[in-house]
């Protein structure tokens, strides 16, 4: 909520008394058939951002805002990939600025340092993987694997297999190139797979 | 292929995100070596099982009335922001700040940094990676510069030297066209050992945009730049840097036909 407060402090309802355009309904009406659809998936991006539930709908409420501001420049390409792209800008803007301020903001203090092993040097046979995630428990070891890695290659793996976003997108809405987007792919793949080996050695 | 290209290629494969003959080789290659086929069964497991457990929070019914709610109020100051001259400053502050925001965003689209260099490199980079990746090195392939060289001539407004460098250990492999900086450009092809190394040719319309030599690594890419003639030419390798410095030398002194 300290980021909506915030952004009521930086814009207060203006221009009272002003006669109210026309087009003013259409246009929420065409921002909602054109975004809400995509609401689910802005939340979920901000939450695996965040990794905090009010945080996240603080960002995406922030979001959209901003999205509904700047509706007339939507080209009409990718609704989805363009409401992202600012859920992505707004998190770093804002939210990273109230979290450099202070503002309480859960961390996670088990970030997972690239510490370099290939997963596939470690013993672990293919089965392994499969076995551990046919688990129970298998839901809280992927999310658990996927929460700790760091920021850069979450975001990539979210985009990829929860919104299963194109590489071209990706880079789109993260704004780095398409070989960036590999990279950082391969890279949070071998993290997470490292990850549940070392889960499923120590079960 | 070789195992190294196939595990560089596995996630793109994967991701279904290369080409059908990069595809073709890539099965050639699983289906021979039980290695890779491994790798690929872990990675291909480990995509299931987020795609099947990883948690997707959906948005709370709240958070959309929220947002429906403050879009009703947000109506006023989105119109008024077309008379900004009249209003306060606070106002022209909020407006100038979503704006830049929308700016950086419609900029991330392009790139990842704003500067003409940064911009620049990352694309030289990037069209290297994705020739590799994609294994389409050339569209032209042939070490006869007499073949390359009107090939390239034909499909782009600019003519360029092309050489065989084979005698100084860096043979042509052929050329292709290629998209770099908004503007289609030519790629030469040479191998050095099992490196391949990418020389971008573009006229140089812009002289001072960015500065006119150097070079720079970069993610385990090196990339040097020159001009001459009135071309801007940019080697990008994963060679090292005094391979690539021995390179680019071989280059330039070989001024072909």
């Amino acid at each position: 909520m300290a980021l909506v407060r915030a952004i009521a402090d930086v814009c207060p309802p203006a221009a009272q008394g002003k006669p109210l355009r026309t087009d003013d309904s259409s246009r929420a009406k065409k921002f909602e058939r054109i975004f809400t659809p995509h609401l689910d998936a802005a939340y979920d991006y901000a939450r695996w951002l965040t990794r905090d539930a009010r945080n996240a709908e603080d960002v995406v409420q922030e979001a959209c805002l901003r999205a509904f501001k700047f509706l007339d420049s939507f080209n009409g390409d990718s609704a989805r990939a363009w409401l992202l792209a600012i859920v992505r800008n707004t998190y770093y803007t804002w939210y990273k600025r109230h979290q450099a301020e202070g503002v309480s903001v859960p961390y996670d203090e088990e970030t997972m340092l690239a510490n370099g092993a290939d997963p596939s040097d470690l013993e672990s046979g293919v089965g392994s993987i499969e076995q551990l995630l046919e688990q129970k428990d298998a839901k809280r070891l992927v999310n658990e694997a996927l929460a700790t890695l760091a920021e850069e290659f979450r975001e990539v793996i979210v985009l990829r297999e929860l919104e299963d976003l194109p590489y071209k997108e990706i880079a789109a809405i993260a704004g780095i190139p398409i070989g960036t987007v590999m990279s950082r792919l391969s890279r949070a793949r071998k993290l997470l797979l490292q990850h549940l080996q070392r889960a499923r050695l120590e079960n | 292929m070789d195992c190294t290209k196939t595990r560089g290629r596995i996630d793109a494969y994967l991701d279904q995100e290369l080409d059908l003959p990069a595809v073709v080789a890539l099965d050639e290659h699983l289906a021979a070596c039980g290695a890779c086929q491994g790798i690929y069964t872990e990675r291909s497991a480990l995509q299931a099982g987020i795609r099947r457990h990883a948690t997707y929070y959906g948005a709370p019914q709240r958070l959309v009335d929220r947002i429906r709610a403050s879009i009703g109020n947000a109506e006023r100051p989105a119109r008024i922001s077309w008379q900004w001259p009249r209003l306060p400053q606070w106002t022209q502050l909020g407006a100038a700040v979503a704006a830049s925001a929308v700016v950086s965003w419609m900029a991330a689209l392009e790139y990842a940094s704003p500067r003409a260099l940064d911009l620049l490199t990352e694309d030289v980079i990037s069209g290297h990676a994705r020739s590799l990746v994609t294994q389409h090195l050339a569209d032209v392939a042939s070490s006869d510069q007499h073949t390359v060289k009107p090939w390239l001539s034909s499909r782009l407004d600019f003519s360029l030297p092309v050489t065989d460098l084979a005698p100084l250990g860096f043979p042509l492999l052929g050329g292709r066209v290629d998209y770099i900086g908004h503007r289609t450009v030519a790629a030469l092809v040479y191998r050095h050992r099992e490196h391949y190394i990418d020389v971008f040719v573009w006229p140089d319309r812009e002289p001072g945009r960015v500065p006119l030599s150097g070079s720079e690594s970069r993610q385990g890419y090196n990339v040097m730049r020159w001009t001459d003639g009135g071309l801007a030419f940019w080697a990008v390798s994963d060679l090292n840097a005094a391979e690539m410095k021995a390179f680019v030398e071989a280059y330039t002194s070989a001024k072909g036909s």
